[in-house]
């Protein structure tokens, strides 16, 4: 039996010590907002917290998360929507929405480093890979999110 | 296991997980009004009013991301006259839709038709449901309804002052005969659709909410990974399961023709048993096939003397023989994977009581339907299709349905149990339908004032068309394979354009745009041409497009908004393009800057779209914005090679999307001059290539005739 704390909850679970927390996330525990692209660490879509570092859960061994704290898309926010997902609406990010979770997990791995980071610190930080061409506004609800007071309601 | 899940049930399961603590979780959850209020009343086919007012649009076509479900909840939103904020939407159901003998209209999703070709139907379903709205509280309160007025859902009979809600009046109205006529709203009045709503589909979607098709979760369903024969054409020899049977969690091996796939309680162990699996493969008559092979049988097409033509104007031969100078260039690209960030996924469910449901990431509804019955066995009426949000679709999910048809294969194994199959990422870069790769010859010739007087295109490309729908097919030609050197805007008298259709063994198929690469042969050449004649790139186009042509139109906002022809900081140089396709008008200036490394980045793109009318003006930008990144990534990195028979790459490394640092600013001018309906998910990509090429030609004086620009050397010689 593996120990995890997903979302401030515990599970006791019977899986093998080499299976990513990835599909522990989605097959075992049914938290299914953490995605799966690419298998190899480099799209991102299986981005989750762990002791608050961004990390990639589709190439982590469940065992690398025993006694941390993981954090996924489900758990971001308890009650109301975070103030990423708040900007992310705001600035209608999403298109097909499927790396939008883990953009959403390393957006708020940043922001809890860097309170306001500069456009270089979005890119640098921002390594997740989206095919329907988000960037622009990833990268605008970032700064909206760090600055919520400057917030500006889009153009229509 | 005998759980019944309809499509508009909220089906709560607990299921017992870890250590006996219970999760709880739920599915599917589409639309947040579905199924939540009982009391709720089909006033038409389209239209869902609950007694509480939310109103539930019904959406026949998919979405992948482009804003389908949202702008099309607009317009129907729009002619009903309810309170936006109460709108929600629902995926109709193809099961229904057969039955109802197609009530829906169309549910297949390409082309960039989505609204546009709905349009109608679906505006004129919204004022219908208006009238027997009105109807029901006129025939209530006892007056004639030509006395009521509505706003927001709220029906007055000024009069009187009496006042009723939709929701009020929806069971009635339901009941009642639909109006023979409706009147359509003038789009300037629009108040609903023309403005940029927030979209429907995204606060579940920020969220992790379970919407797509790999996120189907059904109480004991099973998982399925899959390996196909990495040689198209080719067979499964033998498996030996001995030791991948063995493995923990693995439930079935299941051998296929053309695949082998390992069905486990989690979709990690059966990955891990397939690795396991020792296949051996056939690899049938193409095991030796290779980029040469590739080439070699495109050239070959361009050789050939005897070609159909696609189109004909005046007399090509005869012109070139006589112009002041002629200028030839060949130009090609590569094979093209569509990556959809979701691999391809379904979900089948054999069910005790003889039914067939799946639950799949699908362009067409119908279609996978009809793939799932076919492959089951089944009549259509016995099979339901639940239409999930896709992750990216981009022409892979809609025609070929083999992952339907793979799904239903599987779970066929394990009958009365639910079998989610999902491709790993290499078996969905090496098992696509490709853009087809392409040779183009193009021969033009000037006169001495430098005028385009003849253009003869000769293209050897796949035909799409063949594999997808033969029917389609006129006297040898594929029309998406000759688009943009075909039907060109340019006023050029002689013309000729000829096709080679020299199918592969690769598969092919729509890939976003489909017919694009023409786009950037023909708008690069005509850079070319204009270079040659001393021409401004702007100036040469214009004297070849008619006034009044919408081409000429976007082409002028596109320079004006871009301020071509004004100076440029040191370093920075500005390429234009200009295409028209699925029903729209599109032109881009891009600006670039290649060191001394030959090194490019690409700073800005300033788009110029007409699209007739523009239902969401922020998802239109949107729209602008993945077409300038879907281009970006296929001109600078993306190619499928192909080597003894199977396509070379496997995952992102080796098939780059650009990241995030890589965006440009992009300006989008909405030039919507109205009177027609053009689309927006594909249009903005066809002037991507040539306008960033020409750019790059301007800083460097290199021609590009080939893509991906990773095989150019920019370095100034």
């Amino acid at each position: 039996m593996l120990k995890l704390t997903v979302n401030g909850r515990s599970y006791a679970i019977d899986v093998e010590a080499e299976m990513p927390l990835l599909w522990v996330l989605r097959d075992h525990l049914n938290l299914l907002g953490t995605k799966y692209g690419c298998g190899i660490s480099l799209c991102g879509a299986c981005t989750v917290h762990l002791d608050g570092e961004a990390v990639r859960s589709c190439s982590l061994p469940v065992s690398a998360a025993v006694g941390k704290k993981i954090v996924t898309i489900e758990g971001l926010s308890k009650t109301s929507p975070h103030r990423i997902q708040e900007a992310w609406i705001e600035h209608e990010v999403p298109q097909c929405g499927y790396c939008q979770p883990g953009m959403i997990m390393s957006a708020a791995a940043l922001l809890a480093k860097k309170p306001q980071p500069t456009d270089a610190d979005i890119e640098d930080a921002m390594t997740n890979l989206c095919r329907c061409g988000t960037y622009a506004r990833v990268k605008k609800a970032i700064h909206a999110a760090a600055a919520p007071s400057t917030t500006t309601a889009r153009k229509s | 296991m005998m759980i019944t899940v309809t499509r508009r049930e909220f089906l709560k399961v607990s299921a017992a997980v870890g250590g006996g603590l219970a999760i709880e979780f739920c599915f599917p959850v589409i639309s947040a009004a579905a199924g939540k209020d009982a009391a709720a009343t089909e006033v038409n086919a389209w239209v869902v009013i609950h007694t509480d007012d939310r109103v539930v649009v019904r959406i026949a076509r998919s979405e992948m991301g482009q804003g389908t479900y949202t702008a099309l909840a607009q317009l129907v939103a729009e002619e009903l006259d309810c309170d936006w904020a109460k709108v929600s939407a629902e995926f109709a159901s193809p099961n229904e839709h057969i039955r109802r003998k197609r009530i829906w209209g169309s549910m297949s999703t390409g082309g960039s038709t989505g609204v546009r070709s709905s349009q109608d139907y679906v505006r004129k379903a919204g004022a219908s449901a208006r009238a027997l709205l009105i109807e029901a509280a006129a025939m209530q309160w006892k007056v004639s309804a030509a006395e009521c007025s509505v706003e927001k859902g709220v029906i007055t009979h000024a009069a009187t002052r009496r006042k009723l809600r939709y929701g009020q009046v929806a069971a009635a109205a339901s009941k009642l005969p639909p109006p023979k006529e409706v009147m359509l709203r003038n789009p300037r009045d629009w108040k609903i659709a023309g403005k940029s709503m927030h979209r429907l589909d995204i606060p579940d979607k920020v969220r992790g909410k379970p919407v797509f098709g790999v996120d189907v979760a059904l109480p004991g369903m099973l998982h399925a990974a899959i390996a196909q024969c990495p040689v198209f054409g080719g067979k499964v020899r033998s498996v030996d399961a001995s030791r991948a049977g063995k493995m923990r969690g693995v439930k079935k091996i299941v051998q296929e023709d053309s695949f082998v796939a390992v069905i486990a309680d989690s979709w990690w162990r059966a990955t891990e048993a397939l690795k396991k699996l020792n296949v051996e493969w056939d690899p049938g008559a193409y095991g030796k096939a290779s980029n040469e092979t590739v080439a070699t049988l495109l050239r070959d097409g361009l050789d050939d003397q005897n070609l159909p033509k696609a189109y004909q104007q005046g007399d090509v031969n005869a012109a070139l023989a006589s112009v002041a100078k002629v200028i030839e260039a060949d130009y090609h690209s590569p094979y093209l994977n569509h990556a959809t960030m979701e691999p391809q996924t379904c979900t089948a469910w054999f069910k005790p009581d003889g039914f067939l449901e799946v639950w799949t990431s699908t362009q067409d509804g119908e279609a996978s339907m009809k793939a799932a019955a076919e492959t089951a066995g089944l009549p259509l009426e016995k099979v339901e299709v639940h239409k999930m949000m896709l992750g990216g679709g981009f022409g892979r999910r809609g025609g070929p349905q083999d992952f339907v048809r793979q799904g239903v294969t599987i779970a066929k194994a394990m009958p009365g149990v639910p079998v989610k199959m999902m491709w790993s990422r290499a078996e969905d870069m090496q098992h696509g339908y490709y853009r087809p790769a392409s040779m183009v010859r193009m021969k033009a010739g000037l006169d001495t004032q430098g005028n385009l007087i003849a253009l003869h295109s000769s293209v050897a490309c796949p035909s799409i068309l063949t594999v997808l729908m033969p029917q389609m097919l006129r006297n040898g030609i594929d029309f998406s394979a000759v688009r943009s050197l075909s039907d060109m805007p340019y006023t050029i008298p002689h013309q000729q354009v000829d096709y080679a259709m020299r199918n592969g063994h690769v598969p092919v198929g729509f890939w976003r745009a489909p017919g694009q690469q023409n786009a950037f042969y023909r708008e690069c050449f005509i850079d070319e041409l204009a270079a040659v004649a001393g021409k401004d790139p702007v100036e040469f186009r214009l004297a070849m497009l008619k006034p009044g042509d919408k081409n000429r139109m976007v082409l002028e906002a596109a320079a004006k908004a871009a301020g071509w022809g004004s100076s440029l900081p040191p370093g920075i140089h500005r390429g234009i393009a200009l295409a028209d396709g699925f029903g729209s008008y599109a032109a881009m200036v891009a600006e670039v800057t290649v060191n001394r490394q030959g090194e490019l980045k690409v700073p800005r793109i300033v788009l110029a779209i007409d699209s007739g009318y523009v239902v969401n003006p922020d998802t239109c930008r949107a729209q602008a914005e993945s077409n300038v990144v879907f281009g970006l990534g296929s001109m600078l990195y993306q190619e499928n090679n192909v080597k003894e028979g199977r396509i070379v790459e496997s995952n992102f490394h080796d098939f780059r999307l650009p990241s995030l640092s890589e965006m440009p600013i992009v300006e989008v001018v909405l030039a919507s001059t109205g009177g027609f309906w053009g689309g927006h998910g594909e249009p903005g990509i066809l002037p991507l290539a040539p306008a960033v090429c020409n750019a790059i030609f301007a800083a460097t004086g290199k021609r590009i005739r080939s893509l991906p620009l990773k095989h150019h050397d920019l370095r100034r010689t």
